[in-house]
């Protein structure tokens, strides 16, 4: 433990190989542990105001397949294009870029779907057709690709926090970091929708200016963590029904920093529990995700039967 | 008409809707105005285009032709902000499920008010007590919108109207699915809120017997036209015998009550 923490404050640990691991792999690894469970967390919190749907989040309105799809046009499409413009967009600008604009238009699809339904359950069945859909091009897409790019795909898309290097840490970092702020900017709009539209608009709320700064906002965080880290899971989802249930509140200024800290301790716990001491394998970080979040939306589902 | 005391009026005002194909007039050449103090109820059938009106004067909805003033300027000139200044609205719908509290949901209504964030001022909190004091809900305060009962949410609604402090406020169906004893209190407060606190209040309702001994205006809705008037002259006009169209109901202006014959 004192090991650890001498190697954190820059000196000489008594092993240099544990010095190398904790520098290079760990502490980046908590790092993008902190920032995908922060932005991930606070995505599935807007959306669930936005879509009055407790069992919105990334993951399940397929936010997360929608950046998928844009980067599989990236990876697997880049081949077809002059080499300038395929070198930057393999940079992690062009794969950010990609994977923010694939879930930007996921959201906009599910929105535009979402206004003619009024069944909250059924946009989760849209938001698994877009999941399919978006499988299915990128299904498309490899047939056509050489088995090199279709292996850089493949690592990408099974989701890993770790191997991140530091120049990239700081790029997530700072696309998260100006994700929040905007988050920040809807919360106050996001209290008026907890009335509906409606009366949100009679208290002087723009609403197509607080949907799209709200869109903007998830879009970013759900992109640029999917683009780095990969398709990550329910943590989206679950994380913050949890704030909501120990805080007790729809107040949107606690939830967000409820929702914060809970989401950066989820998932630090959760990669934890990937990487357990003791045993000398990691396992997937979505398997965990997912182990823990699947039971939590069963559970919110049965409970929300038993309240109408 | 066009006294000091007038919030909101109309000129010649067709209300309905254009589609693809045509144009449906649901009401033509209405002259109605709110003034401050009164209470105002709107009565009219099912499907005679209640909603329609009160959406062309909240502005939700534009007008065929002529115009909606509120404080004699056209109500589509105001911005969202200060349109939220002047009108409030009570609504008919269900609220989305939440964990918002009576004092935070009443405390919403001082949107318009607030910083960007949305903290509550002094003033703010002072605005949220009082609409609080004046529908007694101060005991109900920390009690989550789920918890209390149709006829409390109800009056929770129209103080988070309250708190939002403007001249005009509109109710859409305030009292249904309220029992007699509910529905009385609720008109009742709104009656006081008129009077002492010189508000305007429109409400549309189906309780005709009511609103006839509390409001002090009534706007009648038929397919023929639209009439404004106090009740008692609205009687002796014999308006209410052609409300509604089956001959079978009719109104008996002594006791002032509809009766139903075979």
């Amino acid at each position: 433990m004192k090991e650890v923490f001498k190697s954190l404050l820059g000196e000489n640990a008594s092993k240099e190989t544990w010095e190398y691991i904790i520098v290079n792999f760990r502490l980046p690894k908590a790092i993008v542990a902190i920032l995908v469970g922060m932005g991930l967390s606070i995505s599935g919190l807007l959306m669930q105001t936005l879509f009055r749907n407790p069992l919105a989040g990334p993951y399940v309105l397929g936010l997360s397949s929608g950046s998928s799809l844009g980067v599989a046009f990236v990876i697997l499409g880049a081949g077809l294009l002059p080499s300038f413009l395929s070198d930057f967009l393999l940079s992690s600008y062009g794969i950010i870029l990609a994977s923010c604009l694939g879930s930007f238009m996921v959201l906009i699809m599910v929105l535009f779907v979402s206004r003619r339904l009024r069944d909250t359950t059924t946009i989760l069945i849209v938001g698994l057709m877009f999941s399919s859909f978006t499988g299915a091009i990128v299904g498309v897409l490899t047939y056509f690709t050489s088995a090199e790019q279709l292996q850089k795909y493949t690592f990408w898309s099974m989701g890993s926090i770790g191997n991140i290097s530091w120049q990239n840490i700081l790029i997530l970092g700072i696309v998260t970091i100006v994700g929040l702020f905007l988050s920040i900017l809807t919360l106050k709009p996001l209290d008026a929708l907890l009335l509906g539209e409606n009366y949100a608009r009679s208290m002087g709320l723009n609403i197509s200016k607080a949907r799209y700064t709200i869109i903007i906002a998830t879009s970013i965080l759900a992109g640029s963590i999917t683009a780095f880290a990969g398709p990550i899971a329910f943590i989206g989802l679950a994380v913050p029904h949890l704030s909501k249930l120990l805080f007790q509140t729809s107040n949107h200024k606690i939830l967000f920093w409820s929702t914060l800290l809970i989401g950066a301790i989820i998932m630090l716990f959760c990669d934890m529990v990937s990487q357990f001491p003791g045993f000398d394998f990691t396992l997937p970080i979505n398997a965990i995700t997912s182990i823990i979040g699947a039971p939590i939306v069963i559970w919110l589902i049965v409970r929300k039967k038993s309240i109408q | 008409m066009s006294s000091k005391n007038n919030i909101l009026s109309t000129s010649n005002l067709s209300i309905g809707y254009t589609t693809k194909k045509e144009r449906i007039v649901i009401a033509e050449n209405l002259n109605l105005s709110f003034e401050t103090g009164k209470l105002i109820a709107l009565i009219g059938a099912n499907g005679i285009g209640k909603s329609t009106l009160l959406r062309t004067l909240t502005g939700i909805q534009k007008p065929l032709s002529g115009t909606v003033l509120l404080h004699e300027k056209e109500i589509h000139k105001y911005d969202s902000l200060s349109l939220a200044q002047n009108l409030s609205l009570v609504l008919t719908e269900k609220l989305p499920p939440s964990n918002l509290t009576v004092f935070e949901l009443i405390a919403l209504g001082r949107q318009p008010y607030t910083n960007w964030i949305g903290k509550l001022s002094e003033e703010d909190l002072q605005q949220v007590n009082h609409a609080m004091a004046l529908t007694q809900m101060e005991n109900l305060s920390s009690k989550k919108h789920h918890e209390i009962s149709d006829g409390q949410l109800q009056k929770v609604l129209i103080a988070r109207a309250l708190a939002q402090d403007t001249p005009l406020i509109i109710l859409d169906e305030p009292t249904t699915h309220l029992d007699l004893l509910h529905k009385v209190s609720v008109f009742k407060l709104l009656k006081k809120l008129a009077a002492e606190n010189n508000k305007c209040i429109l409400f549309s309702t189906h309780d005709i017997d009511l609103a006839i001994q509390l409001a002090d205006e009534m706007i009648i809705m038929t397919e023929k036209d639209v009439v404004q008037d106090e009740p008692c002259n609205l009687i002796s006009k014999g308006v209410f015998n052609s409300l509604f169209k089956d001959s079978a109901i009719t109104f008996d202006d002594k006791k002032g009550k509809f009766i139903i014959s075979n």
